[in-house]
């Protein structure tokens, strides 16, 4: 029997990027391994293939290298509120809950929706599995009674649903009311119960959107809801069915007003990790797992699609059993960076046997200073973007995209057991609802060296993202430029004056994932000088917000348009962060060809091809790029992404969409085959001719234009550029062609 | 809509000689067909030794279903593997084994 090998030391850090004398933990999880033993690596190339550079890190000694013992961490991952339990909350005999929700998956196990209950007692308003509105009553002696409507809900429709336990008169209300009312699909309900056992006294946290149990320590939260959850009233009173049904949009009326022990606004502290009651008791909570806020409440009533015109329409949260922030593990070791140690791409290497983890960060230089002329930016938010995705082997398209079998490594086989990990931007929740907000806290499993994708090139042997940007840093590094890496969270936070301190900034292959402070602050680079090689393509594309209050974790709306694999719904698209519209760059108004000379026009995941150089290539302004290139050479006929330099994602020149009329386009590729196709932004009917083989749009470009005040831009136009820098050890045209520019921009001489 | 014609051999022995492409039309359909089999049991290759080995497996339900092997199977090409799997295919989707061996 063959063994299916997985991950079995798994680990991830507080932080991605750090200077000397800073310190970054590091976390580990271990299955099977009593111990690990871990150092610090360098890291230069991360290709495994032959044909490559190899895989090459250099060990870093430090103190915190040596023998650490192996333990398992578990990630809890499933989003829900906590409210520390208080006074407001003790003393329950009657009382009465409600809510409104919209669930998505009614039927698919018991789901809690607001619960307060322990050893002592308690109760749980829920949906059970049938998929009907449930109430269960604890009398902390043995005495659990359970009351449903035995109606199921409909699944993303708008309930009221209001639940009331009447000690006194020994009778349980349960109540669920669909918004709309169809002529066949009754979903409706009301039933009045007996009440078989008292409500015991819980000793509890309240929780809305799981249940909760209490660990040695901790809590550990089960049962997760997934769906909506908008305006949820708790009173110290069973109130009378009329009450309970004007309870939504009056919390506080004076028939029932004395009664109310919480009432939350989710439409307050949007954007934050915090929930507001506005009732007198401020029993204000806090959210577990980041669920996605900025959603269409019950009330939604499609005059408004942006949440700060109209915030009393987006009272909802929408809960999700596989949300995941931050993992929460224990630190392992800190490593203070040490003083001498150069700006760079380092990992901390764990090891036990054949199983080995390098946990990637980025040493930046001392604060305030840059140790060369060059920055090698590191888009580590579309590592976050990309990180954990299962497209592969959950998705039915992956392989029909790529025109070859997707292929798994230990990593896909881990994470395909292991959801709690969490997903990518690239994913539907466990409901079918998008993904929208991705972490840094926890182990990002395809940010690895060594790693390939699984499904954008054939057999497992193409990089992608962060180990395809370890091309870059090989080539670099052979080459002999010096650089120093900084990231886009540190991009994010401190901007142009980041920039400034670099006569060049150089990219990744695929940075895609820009905030607006990160798009501003490189624009604003490049207009005082600054020189910028864009060494990838399908860049500048999506906007990001990050968190100011919440570290490590970015959000996207996929809204309108792009190369998206889910669609946000109308009434969505502005972020909850910042309440900025989200979507493409272009759909903003600002298209990567405004910043970077060239936009993302097509892709193909099957083979890469050559260019061709173009009559602007000719022109002296660029005669430094293509000394020694011949006329008619087909550059990048060759490489380690699909065989060719132009390739997976394209960018070309386009003056509508902001290109500076300077633009020199230097070079364009051909020979795509069939796998290749325009973007849908590129699209605004149905083509026939929608193919490598038969649209001329399907080509990458090479770029170059100046900007004011001394500075230039050149860009490649193609994700599989830096693939192509290490053939033949270095010596190829891709290669000198790179090099030029690089020498070249690193030259102070204003262009 | 486009079906498998078992008697289109030819497409067969155009895809052993590029797995890779460039395609015909007609190949180029018929890849689509198999590669657009839906989850659960499509198949798919899994790393053995990085760039050198690779085994079979059948991918389960979507979100967690378990990885099957395949098993005594082995591959050390993408190219090998590639026409191995339309030969499986082919033969599962009409039938009939390819004589093409």
């Amino acid at each position: 029997m063959t063994d299916i090998r997985t991950r079995s030391i798994l680990g991830y850090a507080d932080r991605f990027s750090v200077a000397p004398g800073e310190r970054i933990a590091f976390k580990a999880s271990c299955r099977g391994h009593a111990h690990y033993h871990a150092d610090i690596v360098r890291l230069v190339s991360g290709d495994l293939s032959p044909a490559g550079p190899g895989f090459r890190e250099e060990l870093v000694p430090t103190g915190i290298a040596g023998n650490y013992p192996g333990r398992l961490q578990e990630i809890a991952s499933g989003s829900y509120a906590l409210v520390a339990d208080r006074p407001a909350l003790h003393g329950l005999s009657d009382f009465s809950v409600v809510a409104m929700v919209w669930p998505t998956t009614p039927g698919r196990g018991s789901q809690v929706l607001l619960s307060r209950r322990s050893r002592t007692g308690g109760f749980d308003l829920a949906i059970d599995a049938s998929g009907a509105l449930a109430l269960v009553i604890d009398d902390g002696r043995g005495g659990v009674a359970e009351y449903s409507t035995g109606r199921p809900l409909l699944a993303r429709e708008w309930y009221l649903i209001a639940a009331s336990f009447d000690a006194a008169n020994g009778q349980v209300m349960l109540i669920q009311e669909p918004q709309i009312a169809y002529a066949r699909a009754d979903s409706a309900a009301m039933r009045v119960l007996p009440a078989k056992v008292v409500l015991g006294e819980a000793a509890a946290e309240l929780s809305i959107a799981a249940a909760l149990e209490p660990l040695q320590f901790g809590l550990r939260a089960f049962a997760h809801y997934n769906g909506k959850i908008d305006s949820p009233r708790l009173y110290r009173a069973a109130l009378p069915e009329a009450s309970l049904r004007q309870a939504v949009t009056q919390p506080a009326a004076a028939a029932y007003g004395a009664s109310l022990v919480a009432a939350w606004d989710f439409s307050r502290d949007m954007g934050s990790d915090r929930i507001a009651d506005l009732s007198p008791n401020r029993l204000d909570g806090r959210l577990v797992n980041l669920p996605t806020r900025a959603m269409k409440g019950w009330n939604w009533d499609a005059s408004e699609q942006d949440w700060r015109r109209a915030p009393q329409q987006y009272g909802a949260i929408h809960f999700h059993d596989d949300d995941l922030y931050d993992a929460g593990w224990q630190t392992d070791f800190v490593l203070e960076v040490p003083e001498h140690l150069k700006s760079g791409i380092y990992a901390a290497r764990l090891a036990d046997g054949e199983e080995v983890e390098r946990i990637p960060f980025f040493v930046r230089p001392r604060p305030g200073t840059a140790s060369c002329d060059t920055l090698f930016l590191i888009p580590t938010a579309s590592y976050m973007a990309y990180a954990n995705e299962h497209m592969g082997y959950d998705s039915d398209l992956a392989e029909l995209t790529a025109g070859h079998l997707p292929t798994m490594a230990p990593e896909d086989v881990f994470l395909n057991a292991h959801r709690e990990y969490g997903y990518s931007f690239y994913e539907t929740h466990s409901d079918g609802s998008g993904v929208s907000l991705s972490s840094r806290l926890r182990p990002i499993l395809n940010m690895r060296p060594g790693c390939t994708g699984n499904w954008t090139g054939p057999a497992g042997t193409s990089p992608w993202q962060f180990n395809a940007d370890l091309h870059i840093s090989a080539w670099l590094e052979d080459m002999g430029h010096r650089y120093d890496v900084a990231t886009d969270e540190d991009l994010h936070a401190e901007g142009l004056a980041l920039l400034e301190r670099y006569r060049v900034v150089v990219t990744g292959t695929h940075p895609e994932y820009y905030s607006t402070a990160m798009r501003d602050a490189l624009g604003a680079y490049l207009q005082r000088g600054g020189r910028l090689m864009y060494l990838g393509a399908n860049g500048f594309y999506w906007r990001i917000a990050f968190n100011a209050a919440l570290p490590g974790v970015i959000e996207l709306r996929r809204v309108e348009d792009g190369v998206r694999d889910w669609s946000g719904e109308p009434g969505e698209y502005y972020m909850s962060f910042t309440g900025e519209y989200g979507g493409l760059w272009r759909r903003n108004g600002r298209p990567p060809q405004s910043l970077a000379g060239v936009g993302f026009v097509a892709q193909g995941f099957d083979v890469s091809s050559y260019y061709r150089r173009l009559p602007d290539s000719f022109d002296p302004r660029a005669a430094f790029i293509f000394e020694g290139i011949g006329p008619e050479e087909k550059i990048g006929n060759f490489g380690l992404a699909g065989g060719g330099a132009a390739g997976l994602e394209l960018d070309i020149v386009d003056r509508a969409l902001g290109s500076p009329p300077h633009t020199l386009r230097l070079a364009a590729s051909e020979g795509h085959g069939q796998l290749y196709m325009l973007v849908p932004e590129e699209v605004t009917g149905t083509l026939p001719n929608n193919d490598g083989t038969q649209n001329p749009r399907i080509r990458g470009e090479l770029a170059f234009f100046e900007t004011p005040n001394g500075g230039a831009v050149f860009s490649t136009g193609s994700i599989a550029w830096a693939g192509s820098l290490s053939h033949a050890n270095n010596a190829n045209n891709v290669s000198r062609i790179t090099d030029n520019v690089l020498r070249r921009f690193r030259d102070p001489r204003p262009f | 809509m486009y079906q498998i014609d078992p008697a289109r051999v030819e497409l067969a022995a155009e895809f052993k000689a590029r797995p890779f492409g460039p395609h015909s039309g007609d190949l180029h359909r018929l890849l689509n067909l198999m590669r657009a089999q839906t989850l659960p049991g499509r198949l798919a290759l899994l790393t053995l030794i990085p760039h050198r080995e690779w085994a079979l497996i059948r991918l389960g339900p979507p979100r967690g279903g378990r990885f099957e092997i395949v098993e005594g199977v082995r591959y050390h090409s993408p190219a090998e593997a590639e026409w191995d799997v339309f030969k499986r295919r082919w033969q599962a989707m009409t039938g009939q084994a390819l004589a093409i061996d």
